[in-house]
């Protein structure tokens, strides 16, 4: 809303509010672009920086909900206040998930540095990185401007995710079956699939939240959802001869 | 000293009011109220449900407790004041010629700011108005009357052994609940109440909002107050006015969740409007 508060320190808190929120979405969204990086380049070091850094994005949660709880118990906010900082609330716990999975990323990244590449399997979870990363900043740009039609949006597009994820699933699980050394590499390559995937999810519950936020409506139809994984099943590779 | 030890189950009141909860017990149309040339409500319209507690919220000067003193013919004794519109009670205009409006306000009854006992002791003072409406035929019925009223405005325990006592030597809080059991002794339909908290503490705030959630399963319950966590503890249904108008009407949990008018968005959330 453009009006201001009559209290100057309400608009002040609800500001200081959002500013760490978006400086946790920043950060979220350069751990999972450093992580994958890392994981592109087999880059150890770069993954060791992901790992430390997430300790930050903690900070911020703490700080977050420490100002949040404030706020709804000395200004009892109303309204667009009060969708404001649940919507706050919840999406810093998001945001500190985002960050889990990208030091998740990067802590296996750091154990597939010693071992031999399998297929083009990672350039795959680099396009579902990318695309996922494009939805955890076309939400917290939603976020900022308080965009409905950009929030349902990237409802939509986490679609995209889904289904990368449900086919590089076929694809792992067919070099483990061609070659039962690629096990160890591809089922950590399967996890990284997982918790990009999972980060795509988020991204979704946030764009629900500023949904939220904007129009005070709860989103209670079934969100669009291309992940098949769990009712995959490859065949063995036809013996040769 | 008065002195009876219970209350009966079978009140010689009348029974409570029979209207199923939700349906429209006042129903307000086109309501314009002037004092001269002073328009103070402009066009009006809302229902009140039965056994709700309806909240009227709004700056001051906005036209609330106007309103809410439309509803017992307050503004009658008001020189200059003048209404149009029409305000139904059970469907019956209380505006039409031939209406006693003693009787209307014994049907509709007032709880003010500021408690304002009578100079009298507690029991006369709930005693006062079934004796002006001739409610008890012997001493017995109106001591039913007055413990049973002091019973439902939770006020019975604390002035049991003192009921010749003054009214006015009681707390704040117990002389609003004192006024609560006087409005209740003339078994109303509806209670209209104008900041009944104002000049209380938490606590006896807290006690009062605990008494209007009992009373609306018996009583029809609006509201004026100044107080939005109020309005958002105990009512139902809020209606916002803002400069004689009704802005925005809805139920609670809407009107403090997710207004619709930029007028009452600004004032829920304490912006500049």
């Amino acid at each position: 809303m453009e009006h201001e508060h009559i209290v100057t320190s309400f608009d002040e808190e609800l500001k200081a509010i959002d500013t760490t929120l978006a400086e946790m979405g920043g950060m979220a969204e350069a751990q999972l672009a450093k992580a994958i990086q890392a994981l592109v380049r087999r880059d150890a070091d770069l993954a060791r920086e992901v790992i430390a850094e997430d300790k930050r994005i903690d900070q911020l949660e703490a700080e977050l909900d420490h100002d949040a709880i404030r706020l709804i118990a000395l200004r009892q906010p109303m309204a667009e206040d009060l969708r404001m900082v649940i919507t706050a609330l919840k999406t810093s716990a998001n945001l500190e998930r985002i960050g889990d999975y990208a030091k998740n990323v990067a802590k296996r990244t750091i154990t597939l540095a010693e071992m031999p590449t399998v297929g083009s399997t990672t350039h795959t979870i680099e396009r579902m990185a990318v695309l996922a990363q494009g939805l955890v900043s076309s939400v917290l740009d939603a976020y900022v401007r308080r965009d409905v039609a950009a929030a349902d949006e990237v409802r939509r597009r986490d679609e995209e995710v889904d289904h990368l994820h449900t086919s590089l699933f076929r694809e792992l699980l067919t070099h483990m079956m061609e070659d039962p050394h690629n096990i160890t590499a591809c089922t950590h390559l399967l996890f990284i699939a997982k918790n990009v995937e999972r980060i795509g999810d988020h991204a979704t519950n946030i764009a629900e939240y500023v949904h939220f936020m904007v129009s005070g409506e709860i989103l209670e139809d079934e969100r669009p959802k291309g992940d098949k994984t769990s009712q995959t099943i490859v065949d063995a590779p036809q013996e040769k001869g | 000293m008065i002195q009876i030890a219970t209350v009966s189950n079978d009140p010689i009141h009348k029974q409570p009011d029979a209207a199923p909860a939700g349906a429209a017990k006042i129903t307000a149309q086109g309501v314009n109220v002037y004092y001269g040339d002073k328009q103070a409500l402009k066009d009006i319209s809302i229902d009140v449900p039965a056994h709700q507690v309806t909240a009227l919220i709004g700056p001051s000067g906005c036209g609330k407790s106007t309103f809410l003193r439309c509803i017992n013919r307050m503004n009658d004794v008001i020189d200059g004041c003048c209404m149009e519109g029409e305000i139904r009670l059970d469907g019956e205009d209380i505006y039409a010629r031939g209406i006693d409006v003693v009787h209307l306000r014994a049907r509709v009854g007032m709880v003010f700011q500021k408690p304002n006992p009578f100079p009298k002791s507690i029991y006369d003072n709930v005693a006062y108005g079934p004796k002006i409406h001739g409610l008890a035929a012997s001493r017995a019925e109106m001591d039913e009357i007055v413990l049973h009223s002091l019973e439902k405005a939770g006020l019975i325990d604390e002035v049991r052994d003192r009921l010749d006592a003054p009214g006015t030597g009681l707390s704040g809080g117990q002389q609003q609940r004192l006024c609560i059991a006087r409005a209740i002794a003339v078994e109303p339909e509806v209670i209209l109440m104008d900041e009944p908290c104002s000049a209380l503490d938490p606590i006896a705030t807290a006690r009062i909002e605990e008494l209007i959630d009992e009373l609306k399963q018996n009583y029809t319950i609006v509201m004026v107050t100044h107080s939005m966590q109020q309005a958002a503890r105990v009512s139902q249904k809020t209606a916002f006015f803002h400069m004689g108008e009704l802005v925005e009407q809805g139920t609670t949990e809407d009107i403090f969740t997710r207004p619709a008018d930029d007028r009452t968005k600004a004032y829920i959330t304490g912006r500049i409007g």
